[in-house]
């Protein structure tokens, strides 16, 4: 479970002082559900998955993951999700396996508990064949199976993907999205941002169309499609995000 | 395994990996730094005991012009018999080829100077040198060396035909006596090299760590990575500055065990032997005074690295940290610049002047607690700014 309430992040800019990345944002992510923050790059998406993730701190606001106060208790909100985006890249010298079992460590994993989960994560993504390569040496698919791998080495209940296509091929997106989809089936909170309607429209239970730093509209297509009276998400967008709800 | 543990195990193992690495810490001191101190005293020898190729032509040897001296066929015959110069035959241009290096020196007998020594007349010997050109002046240095011998000579045989004494013209002798132990003797000498040499490698070694484990991470993307575990920051730091004070050390050591092996192999190829001895007691002193100021190096180049958005500015940083690192430690190493209290607290002289008192066996107590705690609390200091900075977003995310 996610909830934001007035979720604010202000940076300083020396040239252009104070910046308002992120303004007041309330939302709610239920287990069991995949919720999509839709919207154009510099609205704000990556500023706020950041902050629930705990690698920024919320000028105002708040927000709890699993129940875990983002700001005074950031170790077990951390401990509690699996973070993917494509600013988090793996380790060239390490192997896939390595990459992966650092990371179990650090989550505190025993090897008795870690070495199973490792095997049969490798198993169900397919990365037998590649698991003593260095991840240098990895195509971007590999690569971002062995990203998926370490997001889930701790069966974190809640994931948060910050535009986990981007730069994708299509086959390597569709084992992406279907991995999304997966955690949700399983029961897992997930929150993920894209700018690509087709993939909201296909995976979201829920969607926030975040714009200028706020969310302007938000529910399930359904409720949006009531709300603008559009039916494709494309149209949707454009009508909130041009102020015309 | 403690969260640093499991930090400190995963960065090694990726430092390890790095070519780069391995050249900085492993290659350089083990191998370039000692063959080119081999290399450099190799090539010093050669010049300074320049031998001919053939000792009958006496070809190779420093070439010296021998100007007059037809009437005194004694000086010429021992200054041959001396077999280190090529003596060449007298050439008007004398002054040209000494400027042009063609030959050393030119040494002037003047006409009848067998004759004007035995008549006990006052005559004199003109040597021509390049001045400040070093064949030159070493050949200078050896041919006043032969002439002031055969002066010598000359006096103790008119003394002996006048059957007067030696004292006559030797009243006394002076004496120089050591009263230094060896220990101190060679403290004197690796008093000078040793922490400069400990200090530079100890700086060498952490810069390319320390900028690979935070800008380079910064650049690579997985320092968001990292920042995703549940471990804490000071944990995470403390790993990283632990995995560069060890780079830092092993760069030391290996540096200094490497040159030590190296020197000792060329002693015994028959090099003049440097007055060196080291005892295990003064090299543990050292190293143990090192590990503040090996901390302090570790945890500043971590910081600085932390701050710099990108490895190229990182280095930017660091080259300038280096030189600023080389004056107190060359200035240490003068001669005459002792332990003072007022110098106790700047950091890296401090520690230069107590490896000094340490190798020649003099260093009061009140000197090692000063220099260690306050250098230990710089130290801490370093590591706490490290820290801080880790946990600044500002900072991690500078773009």
């Amino acid at each position: 479970m996610i909830e934001a309430r007035a979720l604010t992040k202000v940076f300083s800019d020396r040239k252009r002082g104070p910046i308002r990345a992120l303004d007041g944002v309330d939302f709610r992510c239920e287990p069991g559900r995949i919720f999509g923050l839709l919207g154009v790059n510099g609205a704000g998406k990556t500023t706020c998955l950041r902050m629930l993730a705990t690698i920024l701190r919320p000028t105002s606001g708040a927000a709890t993951v699993q129940g875990f106060d983002i700001a005074n208790e950031s170790q077990q909100v951390r401990a509690s999700i699996g973070f993917l985006s494509t600013a988090t890249a793996l380790y060239g010298r390490l192997t896939a396996f390595e990459m992966v079992e650092y990371f179990g460590r650090l989550h505190g994993l025993e090897d008795s508990v870690l070495h199973p989960r490792i095997d049969a994560l490798f198993h169900t993504l397919g990365m037998n064949e590649f698991r003593d390569r260095r991840c240098d040496k990895l195509s971007t698919g590999m690569k971002q199976k062995t990203s998926i791998a370490r997001t889930l080495v701790h069966d974190p209940p809640v994931m948060i993907f910050d535009e986990p296509t981007l730069g994708l091929d299509v086959l390597t997106a569709r084992t992406v999205l279907g991995f999304i989809r997966d955690c949700g089936q399983r029961g897992k909170t997930v929150i993920f941002s894209t700018h690509v309607m087709s993939e909201a429209e296909r995976l979201c239970d829920a969607i926030g169309i975040i714009h200028g730093g706020r969310i302007l509209a938000h529910g399930s297509l359904a409720e949006l499609r009531q709300q603008t009276g559009e039916e494709r998400l494309e149209d949707i967008f454009v009508k909130v995000a041009e102020g015309h709800i | 395994m403690s969260p640093i543990a499991i930090v400190y195990r995963k960065e090694l193992r990726d430092l390890l990996r790095d070519w780069r690495t391995i050249m900085s810490m492993i290659i350089v001191p083990v191998l370039v730094v000692p063959l080119l101190i081999c290399g450099v005293l190799k090539i010093v020898n050669k010049t300074l005991n320049e031998k001919p190729k053939n000792e009958k032509t006496m070809e190779g040897a420093p070439k010296v012009m021998l100007l007059g001296g037809e009437n005194s066929p004694d000086s010429v015959a021992a200054l041959r018999q001396l077999k280190k110069f090529d003596l060449v035959p007298a050439s008007a241009d004398y002054t040209n080829l000494i400027s042009s290096k063609e030959i050393r020196a030119a040494v002037e007998i003047p006409p009848d100077f067998d004759a004007a020594v035995e008549g006990e007349r006052k005559t004199a010997i003109r040597i021509y040198t390049y001045e400040g050109e070093p064949k030159s002046m070493l050949v200078r240095q050896q041919l006043e060396e032969f002439f002031r011998r055969r002066a010598e000579e000359v006096v103790r045989r008119r003394l002996l035909a006048h059957k007067l004494p030696e004292t006559l013209v030797t009243p006394f002798e002076i004496k120089p006596t050591n009263v230094a132990s060896p220990k101190q003797v060679s403290g004197v000498v690796l008093g000078m090299i040793l922490p400069y040499l400990m200090i530079i490698m100890c700086l060498t070694g952490a810069i390319y760590p320390s900028v690979d484990l935070t800008a380079g991470e910064k650049e690579r993307g997985t320092l968001e990575t990292l920042l995703t575990s549940p471990v804490a920051r000071t944990q995470l730091v403390l790993g990283k500055v632990l995995v560069v004070l060890t780079a830092s050390l092993a760069t030391a050591a290996l540096t200094i065990t490497s040159n030590s092996l190296a020197l000792a192999f060329f002693n015994s190829g028959g090099f003049a032997k440097l007055p060196v001895t080291l005892s295990p007691l003064a090299l543990a002193g050292v190293c143990a005074v090192m590990m503040p100021l090996a901390v302090l190096i570790s945890s500043l180049t971590v910081a600085v690295g932390l701050f710099a958005r990108s490895s190229k500015e990182a280095n930017t940083y660091l080259q300038p940290m280096l030189l600023l690192a080389i004056i107190p430690a060359v200035i240490a190493a003068l001669p005459g610049v002792d332990f003072k209290y007022g110098l106790a607290f700047i950091p890296i002289l401090n520690i230069s002047l107590l490896c000094k008192e340490l190798l020649t066996g003099l260093c009061p107590w009140g000197h090692i607690v000063v220099v260690f705690g306050s250098t230990s609390l710089y130290a801490a200091l370093a590591v706490a700014a490290a820290v801080a900075l880790f946990k600044r977003e500002s900072v991690l995310f500078r773009t």
